[in-house]
């Protein structure tokens, strides 16, 4: 070590050449230290305490990882959900007895003010449409000989067929002359029938509701879920045996039937708003309700409609998890601040000595909140790549499209770098007040 | 007769300690002109921290006046002391308070990043520092990677670095053994002749202090005394001053070892020559 020593005062004697005299430095400092100087600093001590760092991230890293994978699978299921109704189509208008102003489930048919005659109308109007398919339905306990099964009976037309796209496995649906006649036949969901007889043949068999024996004539092809209620779980009889014979149909004046619903396929989409006020029109003038539509005791919906408050639901559903995931960013905002502090009392000397060669406490607040930005951004960046690559492994699995959105990153990485920011600001603060006689002497 | 680099008079500096209030120092005056090298020295609790600490700006006196380089400076602002400190102040520590992870160069290039020196320029000057106190060629080493003389060596290039008006070293020698204590001070000897350094230097060691042509005593608050270093137990101390750098280090050195075996305190000495690996972190 001596020799080290004095080896390098031998260079020091060298070196005083009278060449080397640093000339006044000119510069002034009056201008506050610039801003890339400070990113600079920041940076050299990030990278000199590399653990510590990674660590103080980690918190960000996990929230806005799941930030992300939460924000990307919400928005896949979302489209997952909107997939299957519109595949079911979105042409379909429904007609439902109750005010539109009420839009809850529970009002719908508590005035059942709809009737066939009204339905009649309706395909009087010659809209262009596929069809007009009033339906009548209740709840009823069939009854097979091997077995029995509680179910939603539908009363139909041959139209509601078209207008669902029903396939039948076996057998045939209803007719017009079935309808007319107010036959007493059936046609069974999958799901229906398959309760009802096992594997067995159903069609030619007969089931019972309400004493009534009916004939089954048709079993549906297995449809799968979408939107209400699956047909696979329905039973379908003709809309007047329903009217008449199973759920006592009439109006209370006796003059004609009440329906439950009327539904209609609009050929083209574009023509949707058109037929659903020329039906309102009509209903209206029917009824004897006021133009403005204020005393409406019906409502015409829309799948469109439909989609959009599911949508809504949806959305809400993947905002509540991306806030519940959210709050770990919140929760990694104040490891930033802990490490932040912990940092500030350790480094008290060199703030000291920062503040002895004549840094300003603002330089010193500027050099802290950059650090405790440049942690949230890396720890935010980081997090996007991991929740990004979560979406991406379950895209591959083929179970959901979980596509990452430009919104999603900008809210996830915006709203890390807000919390390093907000947690920051204090320890920074706590750096700047330093006073550079003490802080020096810090042990 | 060189100009007036410091002009201190009637500072006082009082503290609040909880009920009492303590006089740090009452009313001190005295003039430094352009490079001097002068010793304040004093016992602890005499008062002379509180005056280096107002001279180096890092405090406010409570009343007074202080002229430095022509600018009055006794009750300015935080901020506006700063920029005092980062345009007319070089400060050398007894621990040295290097930044442990960066290189020398990066530890003297340090302080001209508050003056908005830019990088290129900051790397020229701080190379050229690191040359005069002999660190040429470990400018990229860093601070754990250097012996404490080293180390203090970087810390005089910092203080260097930004050509200050003057250099205020306080205890630079406190942590350090005979040897490279002896070597630290010529180092400093030599700017001051060489480049008309004005250096102060706040000692406790008469040793030390004799390197100084001029020494202030401060007891309990008061300048005691002004004058030429004591010629007593540290005469034959003197020759090194104006010898040259060969003679000086041997003759130091020599002269040095021997009073550490004859001086009544000698074994203080020994005592402060444990290697500091404190580093500022």
């Amino acid at each position: 070590m001596a020799t080290t020593i004095m080896n390098t005062v031998g260079q020091a004697e060298h070196a005083d050449d009278h060449a080397l005299i640093l000339t006044p430095l000119t510069t002034t400092g009056a201008a506050p230290i610039a801003l890339w100087e400070v990113t600079r600093i920041s940076l050299a001590s990030l990278v000199a305490n590399k653990t510590r760092s990674l660590l103080t991230m980690l918190g960000v890293i996990i929230g806005v990882a799941s930030v992300v994978a939460l924000l990307a699978l919400g928005g896949g299921a979302s489209t997952y959900i909107t997939d299957q109704i519109t595949a079911i189509g979105t042409n379909v208008l429904t007609v439902e007895p109750g005010s539109p102003s009420s839009q809850g489930p529970g009002n719908s048919g508590a005035a059942e003010t709809l009737t066939l005659d009204d339905a009649n109308a309706i395909i009087a109007l010659n809209l262009p449409v596929i069809g007009v398919a009033p339906s009548f339905n209740g709840n009823g306990q069939l009854i097979a000989p091997a077995a029995d099964k509680s179910a939603t009976i539908a009363g139909i037309t041959p139209a509601y067929q078209v207008i669902n796209n029903l396939t039948l496995k076996s057998g045939t649906f209803l007719d017009d002359g079935q309808v007319k006649g107010a036959s007493p036949v059936i046609v069974l969901g999958a799901t229906v029938a398959n309760d009802l007889f096992g594997s067995g043949q159903a069609v030619g068999q007969n089931v019972r509701i309400k004493d009534q024996p009916l004939r089954v004539i048709g079993v549906l092809a297995k449809k799968g879920s979408g939107g209400f209620g699956s047909v696979d779980d329905q039973a379908f009889v003709p809309v007047t045996l329903a009217q008449q014979r199973l759920f006592g149909g009439r109006t209370p004046d006796g003059n004609s039937w009440r329906v439950s619903s009327i539904a209609l396929s609009v050929t083209k989409a574009s023509d949707m708003s058109g037929v659903q006020s020329r039906i309102e029109m009509l209903l209206r003038d029917r009824h004897h309700l006021g133009t403005d539509g204020s005393k409406d005791d019906f409502r015409v919906m829309n799948q469109a409609s439909f989609l959009a408050t599911l949508t809504t639901i949806t959305s809400l559903f993947t905002a509540f998890l991306a806030a519940v995931a959210g709050i770990s960013l919140v929760v990694g905002g104040i490891g930033i601040m802990n490490i932040m502090l912990v940092s500030v009392t350790e480094r008290t000397r060199e703030i000291g000595l920062r503040k002895a060669v004549g840094a300003r406490s603002g330089d010193i607040l500027l050099q802290f909140i950059v650090e405790a930005l440049v942690i949230s951004l890396a720890g935010g960046l980081i997090g996007l790549a991991l929740g990004a690559g979560l979406a991406f492994a379950v895209t591959l699995t083929g179970l959901l499209k979980t596509p990452v959105t430009l919104s999603a990153i900008l809210l996830s990485v915006g709203f890390s770098m807000a919390v390093g920011l907000f947690f920051g600001i204090y320890p920074a603060r706590r750096a700047a007040a330093l006073n550079p006689i003490d802080a020096l002497r810090y042990e | 007769m060189q100009p007036l680099m410091i002009s201190v008079r009637n500072l006082r500096k009082t503290y609040q300690m909880g009920d009492v209030e303590v006089q740090a120092l009452q009313d001190v005056s005295f003039d430094i002109r352009q490079g001097e090298f002068v010793s304040i020295m004093g016992p602890s609790g005499s008062g002379k921290s509180t005056l280096m600490n107002l001279l180096g700006c890092l405090d406010t006196p409570t009343s007074g006046s202080y002229l430095l380089d022509g600018v009055e400076v006794a009750q300015l602002t935080a901020n506006d002391l700063s920029l005092v400190r980062a345009q007319k102040l070089g400060f050398i520590f007894q621990q040295y308070n290097l930044l442990p992870r960066q290189s020398a160069l990066r530890n003297v290039e340090m302080p001209m990043i508050y003056r908005g020196v830019p990088a290129g320029e900051r790397r020229r000057r701080a190379t050229i520092a690191l040359k005069i106190v002999g660190m040429g060629s470990r400018i990229e080493h860093r601070p754990n990677e250097l012996s404490g003389g080293q180390q203090q060596r970087v810390a005089i290039a910092r203080a260097l670095v930004g050509s200050p008006a003057v250099v205020l070293a306080d205890e630079p020698t406190g942590a350090l053994d005979t040897k490279t204590s002896v070597e630290i001070m010529a180092i400093l000897q030599r700017l001051n002749q060489a480049q008309g350094l004005t250096v102060i230097l706040v000692t406790h060691e008469p040793d030390v202090a004799a390197y100084a042509n001029r020494v202030l005593h401060v007891r309990d608050g008061l300048l005691i005394s002004d004058g030429p270093p004591a010629r007593d137990a540290g005469s034959d101390l003197q020759p090194a001053l104006g010898l040259g750098p060969q003679a000086e280090r041997d003759g130091v050195r020599r002269n040095r070892l021997n009073l550490v075996a004859t001086s009544p305190g000698g074994g203080r000495w020994c005592g402060r020559s444990k290697w500091s690996d404190e580093r500022i972190g």
